[in-house]
């Protein structure tokens, strides 16, 4: 155990960011989720992938959901979306609960999932369409969110013409396209390479920022949970439970510049302890000694 | 540094020069075995073609008879000192030289049919494609829709395809009989044979090319409130066109060997009708010719449909690495 464990600096929080906590709470709810339980019927028994979920989520809010693999992030997810039922529990949008997946909580996926038959526009505006929106006003509307994501020149070309990043931002304006009251994001970036995923996350920030939009943003990166959060959602594996909901004490507006910050660094050191507690890998060094068919350091002379 | 690419590496296109060169081996190398065969004495030759019967009574001239046999004849005629029979080495009537094909090519479309109730070969052959087109757009017509729903929602998929399942192994020239008791003599069995021969492998392939769509577009799909009808018609048959109508020209292949059994049904007719009156008049270069213009037929409809598949999806990633 090293001395990090149980440093609680995360939970200091400047006045500033404490203050912008309260007003977030003032906020109305838009997400609730009470007493969610999933599970599956697996080839030894029924597995819980979720046991008990709780949480909300308020208007203009960014949370995001962290957790090891197996924990049943995806799950939650897609259960939000209604693309999966939950065994018990309820998910309320604007108080009212929720059934089958619908246009007011917009998912984008981490396989892109644009339709390749469609291009650019036509992908954006395919929502608009199936809500019924006149061809012309969808047309509009679509330019009006292929512009907020920067690809206006882009625009009738195919999604197989577009890069990784390009064809994430297409899905990002086509689920914000039709206005929706929360955006689910099931680790959107998890397909870019480093980049490319520091600039999406740059341009997430920008548009959180311009429009009135909630945010349910999966992930399994710490630094980008910690980057892109208001809240972060902890889960725990076997079954999935909610570790701890930690209240990002880094000051908003986000910028790159303050992954070097202390409270950055404080915080990223807590999910850390949470998702990879110590003691917990495989100790390996046994595999080691079975390796024989390659020069050991010994036998080769260093340089120094 | 260049390295050229080495001529068998796993997977690797070739460059586009050996690619062409290659292509027309695959044609070459066929045709250069039959040239081979007809025109190397001694290669294959298995018969004698008599010039002079001698003094063996049942010999005539341009007959052909076995090597063993003529054989026999000449020691037989040498013993009792009469005539010699003569003769030359020559291949069976029935595998004609690529030169008598070539010129058969020619000369069966402006050859006068033998009775002037029988038919030209242009136009036993506009028959055959008639069948063909009727019979192939019956089975789309309903093939494709219930393949379609087969393949988007279980209810169809159980309530269809044990029955075709089932179906699609009997024989369709077994159904000859009773198309032809129901349906009469003419072109309508002859449609039905196609239609049975087609209809049911098509409902199970584009179930199955239905079932092979990407579910998160369809997920997708949901989450941007479209319901069944719009999941339908915006999204599954889209989402399949490109693969449907591969599976189309693949089908399409197939009614075209149901064709010579449909065709021998009833009163025969078409190339079919062509092709075993020209073999019962021994003239097979003409038959030959005849089973040649179907290959040439149905290779440049298939090149014609993928490069007109190519300009109606470009979207699509796969017809790139197409062929041609």
């Amino acid at each position: 155990m090293t001395a990090a464990a149980g440093n609680k600096d995360y939970l200091q929080q400047s006045e500033a960011v404490r203050e912008r906590f309260e007003r977030l709470k003032q906020r109305p709810v838009t997400l609730e989720v009470r007493g969610l339980h999933k599970q599956f019927q697996g080839s030894e028994g029924p597995v819980t992938a979720l046991r008990n979920i709780n949480f909300k989520t308020h208007q203009r809010e960014f949370v995001c959901v962290i957790g090891p693999s197996g924990c049943g992030k995806s799950t939650l997810i897609r259960i939000l979306a209604g693309l999966e039922s939950a065994t018990e529990g309820q998910v309320l949008l604007d108080d009212k609960p929720v059934y089958g997946p619908g246009p007011d909580r917009g998912m984008v996926f981490q396989g892109y999932t644009l339709f390749p038959w469609l291009t650019v526009k036509k992908n954006v505006m395919f929502g608009l369409l199936q809500s019924g929106a006149p061809r012309a006003r969808a047309e509009s509307e679509a330019l009006q969110w292929i512009d907020l994501v920067g690809l206006s020149r882009f625009a009738d070309h195919y999604p197989h013409q577009l890069s990784g990043g390009m064809k994430q931002r297409v899905a990002i304006a086509r689920a914000l396209a039709n206005q929706p009251r929360i955006l689910l994001m099931d680790e959107p970036f998890g397909a870019l390479d480093a980049q490319t995923r520091a600039k999406m996350q740059s341009y997430l920030m920008d548009i959180w920022q311009h429009i009135d939009i909630t945010v349910l943003f999966i992930t399994h990166d710490l630094d980008e949970a910690v980057y892109l959060a208001d809240r972060i959602l902890v889960l725990k594996a076997h079954p999935g439970e909610v570790q701890e909901l930690i209240e990002v004490p880094v000051p908003q507006p986000r910028s790159p510049e303050q992954r070097l910050s202390p409270e950055f660094i404080a915080t990223k050191q807590r999910l850390e302890e949470l998702i990879h507690p110590p003691g917990s890998e495989e100790d390996n060094s046994d595999h080691l000694d079975m390796v024989r068919l390659v020069p050991l350091d010994s036998e080769v002379r260093s340089v120094l | 540094m260049s390295h050229s690419t080495p001529l068998l590496a796993v997977r690797r296109e070739l460059p586009p020069r050996q690619r062409r060169f290659v292509t027309l081996l695959s044609f070459l190398l066929p045709l250069l075995l039959w040239c081979a065969v007809s025109y190397v004495p001694g290669l294959w030759q298995p018969l004698v073609k008599i010039t002079d019967p001698g003094s063996v009574s049942y010999f005539k001239p341009g007959m052909q008879i076995e090597k063993a046999l003529f054989r026999q004849e000449t020691a037989k005629a040498e013993a009792a000192g009469t005539a010699l029979p003569a003769g030359e080495p020559a291949n069976p009537v029935y595998l004609p030289a690529p030169h008598e094909v070539a010129t058969a090519l020619y000369t069966s479309f402006v050859t006068e049919p033998a009775r002037r109730s029988e038919k030209w070969l242009h136009e036993s052959l506009w028959e055959s494609i008639q069948v063909i087109f009727w019979g192939f757009l019956l089975s789309s017509l309903f093939g494709v829709p219930l393949g379609i729903l087969a393949g988007t929602f279980p209810f169809f998929s159980r309530l269809i395809e044990p029955f075709v399942e089932f179906f699609r192994y009997l024989p369709a020239p077994a159904f000859g009989a009773l198309a032809v008791a129901i349906l009469g003599i003419y072109h309508a069995p002859k449609i039905a044979i196609i239609f049975i021969g087609t209809f049911f492998q098509q409902v199970l392939i584009i179930a199955n090319t239905t079932r092979k769509l990407d579910p998160s577009l369809l997920e997708a799909a949901q989450t941007l409130g479209a319901k069944n009808r719009a999941l339908v018609f915006k999204v599954v048959v889209p989402g399949i066109l490109p693969e449907l109508y591969r599976d189309m020209r693949i089908l399409l292949g197939w009614a075209w060997t149901y064709l010579i059994v449909a065709e021998l049904i009833g009163t025969s007719s078409g190339i079919t009708w062509f092709i075993t009156q020209q073999a019962r008049y021994k003239n097979f270069d003409n038959v030959f010719a005849a089973i040649i213009i179907i290959g040439i037929i149905g290779l440049a409809s298939d090149l014609l449909l993928a490069a007109l598949g190519k300009r109606l999806f470009p979207w699509d990633k796969q017809s790139k690495g197409d062929r041609a």
